[in-house]
């Protein structure tokens, strides 16, 4: 039983063209899985008036349209859905995405070294071996909130927000890692930067990673990234996919 | 060469907005799209373009605009604020067929705050994940995913003249904003005490200078909180009225985050969101409760009447001339529409 689990699921209206069905009330890849298994139930009901679905660590919200479907029409035909559990274990990809950490890339690396009583070449490698799990893309286009970081990272968010981080930011904040695609505002501690694009209008997929993928951060050299850069600025992906085991 | 408009002047909330970007929220891209889409509606119906078609939108500040096209109609409609071409004051709510060299000056909004500028066949701009509406937060979609600025050549998709008579919509057809939002309570209405969803109930709210795309800050008296103000972050409806720390409540609207971590204690009907962008800032707001079900019907009822525009507007007679009623009548509204309003 995931932890944080709900008995049975609570559907919470938000107006008259939303509903949130949240599932229960924790942080946890299991949790997780339970929202991927119900979201790919809705997909894959595939119910006329439902215009999109977003899944988050514990809840789904499906946005519907209701001049096609009465929110009792939509409750009944959700309470119907055959939930295979097993459907959200996804993490069929794994990305391995490469980060220059520290300096112009990360400027709080040396500061979260200060603050956890590590040296930074110790928060590198702490952070660069975790497996992640994408939990959530909110926020901003692209901006993956990722679980699974080392408990030793764990730390509270800036008191002040920076009101602009760069494209490719990847950060930690309280018991969470990211990586982000757009120029955010962020009260999230910069590790380092990736040069990938996780998100590129000029792909048929826009967008890299998706809810339930793994994703593993491998450091590079300072020296490499400007390259690299130029490469993902082209078109190429640079990360790596690999099918999870 | 294919006809444009060259922008003037334009104030720094003008983007291009349709109905918004629909599927991508998932991936943590908002919907955008008309903050008023009822107004978006008519001034696409005045022209005879579908509903959605993108319009470029105003926020407060108008534009100005030179025709760089053989003859284009076009239409403005939402805010109440004065219009000219070529300096003599012409009416919103109205179609007019411009020539090349004319001049087309929308004013700065005297009453509402959102206005839309659409013209017949549309704009010739790349569909950005499946819409042309503007994020400009992501630099997406629109005009080069930004605010116009003057310089800026809009190209027309429209290859042909427009055929028929300039249309109207009469002014007791007009929507009226409510002062009274609807709203349906949840979905986190448990974070509250009783006290403080009474008192979202039966408080008027003052629209502050925070007031944008993304949502409208409210300050008025505070919300109480029943179990702290933060949740595991979670999607954010259009519409939702969330209250962080402070008790102060803040209306997300169409360029909000898609997921948040702040209650959110009600959600304002999505036949109301149209009222609410037109609040300026220093207008007074309430909030009514009502059930879901009354929500869809109000919706359906508005949807209805959306349906059905193209039967409301009127024929202009005569070709270009301005037509002295139509303009006598708008001035007539807009000093109606002021009193109803704070």
């Amino acid at each position: 039983m995931p932890d944080g689990l709900y008995p049975r699921p609570r559907f919470l209206p938000a107006g008259d063209a939303a509903l949130t069905i949240e599932l229960g009330d924790a942080i946890g890849a299991e949790l997780n899985e339970r929202v991927l298994a119900f979201d790919a139930a809705i997909q894959a009901a595939a119910i006329p008036g439902i215009v999109e679905t977003v899944p988050t660590y514990r809840s789904i919200s499906v946005h519907y349209d209701p001049a096609m479907l009465g929110a009792a029409e939509l409750r009944a035909r959700l309470d119907d859905l055959e939930i295979d559990p097993e459907a959200g274990r996804t993490a069929t990809r794994l990305w391995r995405i490469p980060v220059a950490y520290g300096g112009a890339y990360g400027m709080d690396l040396e500061h979260i070294a200060g603050l956890r009583g590590l040296t930074p070449e110790r928060v590198v490698e702490l952070h660069g071996a975790a497996e992640y799990r994408v939990y959530m893309i909110g926020f901003a286009p692209g901006f993956s909130y990722l679980g699974g970081l080392d408990e030793r990272l764990h730390t509270p968010r800036r008191t002040e927000p920076r009101l602009r981080t760069p494209a490719g930011s990847v950060s930690i904040g309280g018991m969470q890692a990211a990586v982000s695609s757009v120029e955010v505002p962020s009260g999230w501690h910069m590790l380092g930067r990736t040069p990938v694009r996780t998100f590129d209008l000029r792909r048929d997929r826009p967008f890299l990673l998706s809810v339930g993928d793994a994703v593993r951060f491998e450091p590079i050299a300072h020296g490499e990234w400007e390259a690299l850069d130029v490469r993902a600025a082209a078109g190429e992906t640079v990360a790596r996919c690999e099918a999870s085991p | 060469m294919t006809g444009a408009l060259l922008v003037r002047s334009a104030g720094p909330g003008t983007t291009f907005q349709d109905l918004g970007r629909r599927g991508w929220l998932r991936f943590g891209v908002p919907t955008a799209g008309a903050m008023d889409p009822v107004a978006l509606h008519v001034a696409n119906a005045l022209v005879g373009n579908p509903a959605g078609e993108a319009a470029v939108e105003f926020m407060l500040q108008g534009g100005a605009f030179t025709v760089e096209a053989d003859e284009v109609r076009v239409a403005v409609t939402g805010a109440e604020g004065a219009l000219a071409i070529d300096g003599q004051a012409a009416a919103a709510w109205r179609s007019y067929r411009l020539h090349r060299g004319q001049e087309l000056h929308v004013g700065p909004a005297q009453v509402g705050v959102y206005s839309y500028l659409a013209v017949a066949g549309g704009f010739a701009l790349p569909a950005v994940l499946g819409s042309l509406s503007t994020h400009v937060r992501s630099g997406i979609g629109g005009f080069e995913g930004r605010a116009l600025r003057a310089g800026d050549r809009l190209a027309l998709a429209a290859q042909s003249p427009p055929r028929g008579p300039d249309l109207m919509l009469p002014d007791a057809e007009r929507p009226r904003p409510r002062r009274s939002i609807r709203i349906v309570l949840g979905p986190q209405d448990d974070y509250f005490t009783e006290s403080g969803i009474e008192c979202l109930l039966h408080s008027e709210y003052q629209v502050t200078t925070q007031a944008d795309r993304m949502g409208l800050r409210l300050s008025g008296p505070k919300i109480e909180h029943a179990k702290g103000f933060n949740i595991i972050s979670d999607g954010i409806a259009q519409g939702s009225i969330q209250v962080p720390g402070a008790g102060e409540p803040i209306l997300l609207m169409a360029d909000r985050q898609s997921t948040g971590g702040y209650p959110k204690i009600a959600t304002a009907i999505t036949a109301d969101l149209p009222s609410v962008s037109q609040c300026r800032p220093g207008s007074m707001i309430g909030f009514v409760a009502v059930t879901i079900e009354d929500a869809q019907e109000a919706r359906r009822t508005r949807d209805i009447w959306l349906t059905g525009i193209h039967d409301r507007l009127r024929a202009v007679k005569g070709d270009g001339a301005y037509d002295l009623q139509v303009l006598m009548a708008t001035n007539l509204i807009s000093g109606a529409i002021s009193g109803d309003l704070p």
